[in-house]
């Protein structure tokens, strides 16, 4: 995404005008949008006009639009946002107060509005929404790092593109595989049925090229990670040497084939999968490798039993309120889910949560993406968790949970 | 009936070809008489010196592309049947004499245009024009040939010279000229031959001109090819001719004039008449079946042309037949309100009906799929299971950490029993040494998959029956690799006990029980198996030490009654699964002489038969879902959990929610009308597609549907730390993803009361009750055993709420 125009006021208002360039941006946008803030945008709508005689045409205009955010509608699948509110500025085709969904478009600036009003009831660029645009807007271009996961297990495959800030599921692949039975071979050729399958699906998702001639171009292919339990991704890998010896595009894709272990062929065991060492030196110092270390290492002290690791909203809270999560080891693990929220009261609680422990406490505050495995982890802790730097007794908020 | 009518197109169209072509190639017609001209004379100077008609020189042209060398060499072949084409040509133009006759001559080419036209369209259509026509020809003869010609091939190739000889001399008085005349005035073929032969009949009465030239020639010739076809029931072609011959009395009537002069003639005529009628449905039906049948023809010419020569005869019929059966079907269709058919016409557009409906029903039986309907015999399933007197069955599941040697302990196990015979061990043996895995050849009795066998490791489960004086068991072989848990799972969800193999050479016991020996140990007991033999295995590497056993005797028993199981339901045998020591027979090594206790076989006769709930609903979970064999397209096996079944019931699968009825079962490998709790079962069904099917769903009744949920409270034992996470819920073959979001309380073990409601972290050892939610509705009821699997390792196990 680039930043076309930033005129953020020092109270929190002001516009900002950007310009998406990858559909992950749309997800960024999703995440600044929130109900409430002025988007403008170009649109094509519908417009239907009535004669005189009762007669009717419609005609689609094209239109720049100014809407006031009630909802907001994302695909992660296709990264498609949808917006829609109520028109805010007029024009010869519509009126104020007409409904409009806006549909953002890759290549095509948007402007998006904040504000605080008058009695600072609204939530205006805080501190969350600038990080966010900071993330958005990709200023040393160095964000590609990308990779595909093909998860699988016998007749189970899950192909997932691990992008910086989501990972997306593409596609499932499920077949019925035959067990081994005494004297049949139709597990084998149900494998292989089964790889095909894969591969074929594997190529389509990754607009991958197989023809003669795609040989000639150099572009790059993204990490492939082969994941399974036993043998069922080097029996994939295999596969698709043997294929390349018929079909040479695929060697491209050969090279960057890495096959690592998966305790399931579920989506569960991608964490797995990005810890694994291999992986590790292919994806180094990602956004998202490290956001599974830091899950990884919040689960180990929470193991520990050592009292110096905490989840959930109100637990997280009190700890924060006792000064545990400060500085010298304190981190606040937030899940952006939380600043999604439609209550601004709720948002507000998250942000100032933030802010403290970032400004007043100094402790380390890390905002997980929730279309990430580790912030799916995190959600299941109730979206919010806390390293503490000294142990902080549990008891109290089990009272205050039964209260 | 498909076949016939298959063929009858071919005819059909070949009359149609030829008029269409002939008329508008005259320029062509010059050439070929040019061309037939230089083959007939190269024919003769060749060394059988054949003399073939211009009809079959032309023809041959035609399938050479006018290749003069070509068409000689094919001819040359094929020399007494060009005599009997001969005969064909004046048959052929006796069909014709008769189209005037009729008021559809006009018609039919411009149907036979048509059709060409709507098979041109095909691939195989886009031949030229000339050898269109060919083709066509051809397949009729082919037929004809086939059913008299094969017979005669046999032991009559003397007559067929004899025939050639006196249709030579018939083709000198009249046949030879009537060709020529042909070409000129009708629309048919080039051949002068036929035209004069034409003629000859119109002037006279239809009936003379066979008699005179066909009719001898037929008698001659047709006693030979009409008996055989009738005798000749091997080839397809004679049946065919046969439903012909019994129409042919109808139209012989119909024929009048001439039937009656030659009743053999009429006979064959009626056929083709017959041939040509349902071609014209079936190429307007079915276009593809005609077109694969010419195709064929021009494929292989020479069969075809050995057959048109044979039976000339029979080609001239079609002909007769053809011409109007194109023309009765349309006049027919167009004049039914005037009532303008002749009687030949309306018996073809009956058999053309005839041939619709046909056509209809195997339509509507390709298209629909056939409900397979099963007879209950409405058994008492359980009033059977107490009357049968089978013996008592056991499953065991045989567990343990990789390379403890359970698959070689089995396939002892097996091969001692008698369960797998000598000569498969020996091949088996033989395989694996050469592959440089002599030691796991009886692994392989258990380890089917090339995968399994490349790698020697177990990856699924492998069930086994055999079967000693008191008991029938059934061996679930489970993997030990980590990877393969779930398969393991699936494994102990159908043992009644367990037999847990351990390695006792050093060091293997000590990695076994931090690894997959106590996992599968503790697996097994939370999924309710209450009695587990220890085989301590590999005792020969350790040379039989008493002490060595002892010392793990002393620590596997400690854990498993920590685990749970009772000391009495616990029994050690030292034993030896390479060498079969202290499986079947006692060891005859000195050194295990110490041992005086039972051997592995007896310890496991010791079980006792385990009670299974047979009055409850029907519950089964699917193992695998499969290909029986021709038979049986959709089969699913697995282990009854609970209620009963037999063959013809409908079944409900769930979570897809469709039913399937039972066409037919199998208990332990044998066929049964029923199944009870218990058993292991291959159920072959019918009326499911088996998309619905997979492993790890359950097969119930309507009747009391097993729900499906996608959450549940369920009390476990942690085996590791629990919080809010992710897991993968395992409860047989069924796996599922999930995640506990919520730990209620942890229990007090003994009572099951709550010691601490919400708390933060479940430490592992204790009794938790925890919220459990998957993604997706999966079958599952209380009181169900439920696994609970994160990051390849057990993490709890416990019973559904």
């Amino acid at each position: 995404m680039r930043l076309v125009k930033n005129k953020i006021e020092h109270d929190g208002s002001g516009t900002v005008t950007l310009f998406p360039e990858e559909p992950e941006d749309m997800w960024h946008a999703y995440n600044l949008i929130r109900p409430g803030d002025l988007l403008r945008a170009s649109a094509i709508r519908r417009v239907t006009t009535t004669q005189d005689t009762g007669s009717t045409s419609s005609a689609r205009v094209h239109l720049n639009l100014e809407i006031r955010v009630k909802n907001l509608d994302f695909d992660p699948q296709s990264s498609q946002l949808h917006v829609s509110g109520q028109i805010v500025n007029e024009t010869a085709h519509t009126k104020i107060g007409q409904f409009h969904t806006l549909d953002l478009e890759l290549n095509r600036n948007f402007t998006l509005e904040k504000d605080v009003g008058s009695d600072g009831e609204g939530v205006g660029w805080d501190s969350i929404a600038v990080e966010m645009l900071k993330d958005a807007v990709d200023e040393g271009g160095k964000r590609r790092a990308e990779a595909v996961a093909v998860v699988m297990q016998e007749g189970l495959a899950h192909i997932c593109f691990i992008g910086q800030f989501q990972t997306i599921l593409k596609q499932k692949i499920e077949m019925s595989v035959p067990r081994k039975r005494q004297g049949g071979g139709d597990h084998d050729k149900g494998m292989g049925k089964f790889f095909k399958v894969t591969l074929e699906t594997l190529l389509r998702q990754m607009e991958f090229n197989t023809s003669i001639t795609s040989g000639s171009n150099n572009e790059t292919v993204r990490p492939i990670l082969l994941a399974s339990p036993g043998f069922v991704a080097t029996g994939f890998h295999k596969y698709i040497q043997t294929e390349a010896s018929t079909t040479p595009a695929l060697r491209r894709l050969l090279s960057s084939v890495v096959v690592v272990h998966s305790a399931s062929g579920y989506t569960n065991s991608l964490s797995e999968v990005l810890q694994s060492p291999a992986v590790k030196t292919l994806l180094a110092d990602t956004k998202y490798a490290r956001e599974t270390k830091l899950m990884d290492d919040f689960m180990d002290q929470l193991r520990k039993e050592t009292n110096k690791a905490t989840y959930g909203p109100r637990e997280v809270e009190s700890a924060v309120d006792q000064g545990a999560v400060g500085r010298g080891g304190g981190v606040l693990i937030v899940s952006n889910r939380l600043f999604r929220s439609q209550n601004i009261a709720e948002r507000k609680r998250w942000v100032g949560l933030v802010d403290r422990v970032r400004d007043v406490e100094g402790g380390e505050v890390r905002i997980l993406s929730s279309d990430h495995e580790s912030g799916k982890r995190l959600e299941g802790l109730g979206g919010i968790a806390a390293l503490l730097t000294f142990p902080v007794g549990d008891d109290d908020f089990d009272s205050d949970e039964d209260a | 009936m498909s076949r016939h009518r298959v063929k009858n197109i071919g005819y059909d169209d070949e009359d149609y070809s030829d008029d269409g072509y002939d008329s508008p190639d005259p320029e062509e017609q010059e050439h070929l008489q040019r061309c037939t001209q230089d083959v007939l004379s190269q024919l003769r100077a060749g060394q059988p010196s054949v003399t073939a008609s211009k009809e079959e020189v032309q023809e041959a042209l035609w399938h050479y592309y006018n290749d003069v060398e070509k068409s000689v060499s094919y001819l040359r072949g094929k020399k007494e049947k060009e005599i009997k084409k001969q005969q064909t040509p004046a048959v052929s133009q006796k069909n014709k004499a008769q189209v005037p006759m009729y008021p559809a001559p006009i018609s039919p080419p411009i149907a036979h245009f048509s059709a060409a036209d709507f098979f041109r369209d095909s691939p195989w259509l886009n031949i030229p024009s000339h050898r269109k026509a060919d083709i066509l020809v051809q397949p009729l003869y082919p037929r004809m040939g086939l059913l008299g010609g094969a017979p005669e091939a046999g032991g009559k190739v003397s007559k067929l010279a004899a025939l050639a000889a006196a249709r030579k001399q018939k083709e000198g008085n009249k046949v030879s000229s009537p060709p020529e005349a042909s070409q000129a005035e009708q629309s048919e073929k080039p051949s002068t031959e036929q035209k004069v032969s034409l003629r000859d009949r119109l002037a006279a009465s239809k009936s003379a001109k066979p008699a005179e030239g066909l009719g001898g020639l037929r008698r001659l010739a047709k006693p030979v090819p009409a008996t055989p076809p009738a005798q000749k029931p091997v080839s397809p072609e004679p049946v065919k001719a046969a439903p012909d011959v019994a129409s042919e009395p109808v139209e012989q009537i119909e024929e009048a004039t001439s039937a009656k002069i030659e009743p053999k003639i009429e006979p064959k005529l009626p056929a083709a008449e017959i041939r040509a009628s349902p071609s014209m449905f079936a190429s307007a039906i079915v276009g593809n079946q005609s077109g694969p049948t010419r195709a064929e023809p021009s494929h292989i010419p020479s069969q075809n042309v050995d057959l048109l020569q044979i039976y000339g005869q029979d080609h001239t019929e079609p002909f007769d037949f053809a011409g109007p059966s194109p023309d009765d079907v349309v006049l027919n269709a167009q004049n039914t309100a005037k009532g303008f058919k002749s009687k030949t016409p309306a018996s073809k557009t009956g058999g053309d009906k005839k041939g619709q409906a046909d056509l209809a029903g195997g339509i509507n039986n390709l298209s629909v799929e056939e409900k397979v309907a099963v007879k209950s015999k409405n058994l008492d399933v359980l009033a059977e299971y107490n009357k049968s007197t089978r013996k008592k069955s056991a499953n065991f599941v045989v567990i343990g950490h990789v390379d403890a040697g359970k698959s070689t302990l089995m396939g002892r196990l097996l091969a001692d029993q008698g369960a797998i015979d000598q000569r498969t061990l020996d091949k088996y043996r033989k395989e694996a040494e050469k592959i440089g895995k002599g030691s796991f050849a009886l692994a392989w009795v258990l380890d089917q998959g090339s995968e399994e066998r490349a790698r020697g490791v177990t990856i699924d489960i492998a069930t086994n029956q055999f079967e000693t004086d008191t008991t029938a068991f059934t061996i679930v072989d489970a993997p030990g690799h980590r990877d393969f848990v779930p398969n393991m799972i699936a494994g102990a969800s159908q043992a009644d006990f367990a037999v847990l193999v351990i390695d006792s050479s050093v060091g293997k016991f000590e990695s076994g029980l931090k690894g997959q020996t106590k996992e599968h140990a503790l697996l097994v007991r939370s999924m309710g198996v209450q009695k587990i033999v220890v085989a301590v295995n590999k005792m020969d590497t350790v040379q039989w030490d008493k002490s060595r056993f002892e010392e793990i005797q002393q620590q596997i028993s400690s854990f498993l009654t920590t685990a749970g199981f009772q000391e009495k339901n616990i029994s050690f045998v030292p034993c030896s699964g390479v060498l079969g020591d202290n499986i079947s027979r006692r060891s005859e090594d000195p050194h295990a002489s110490w041992y005086a206790g039972q051997t592995l076989i007896e310890e496991l006769e010791t079980s006792e038969p385990s009670t299974h709930a047979l009055d409850k609903p029907l519950r089964m979970t699917i193992g695998d879902v499969f290909r029986g064999g021709v038979q049986n397209p959709i089969s699913i096996s697995g282990r009854l959990d609970a209620g009963s079944l037999q063959v013809g019931d409908q079944i409900l699968t769930m979570p897809s929610g469709e039913t399937a009825l039972i066409r037919s079962l199998e208990v332990d490998g044998q066929t049964s009308d029923w199944a009870v709790a218990g058993q292991n079962v291959v159920l072959n069904l019918a009326n499911i597609d088996p998309a619905h099917l997979r492993s790890g769903d359950v097969v119930c009744r309507s009747s009391s549907p097993i729900p499906t949920i996608t959450s549940f409270t369920t009390k476990v034992l942690a085996f590791e730390h629990l919080m809010p996470m992710l897991v993968d819920v395992h409860r047989g073959r069924l796996h599922v993803p999930g995640r506990i979001s919520k730990l209620v309380a942890t229990l007090d073990k003994a009572s099951g009361a709550p010691i601490k409601k919400r708390p933060k972290i479940v430490a592992p050892g204790t009794v938790a009750r925890v919220v459990v939610e998957m993604d997706t509705a999966v079958p599952l009821e209380a009181p169900t055993r439920i696994v609970l699997r994160t990051g390849g390792s057990t993490v709890a196990a416990g019973l559904l709420e």
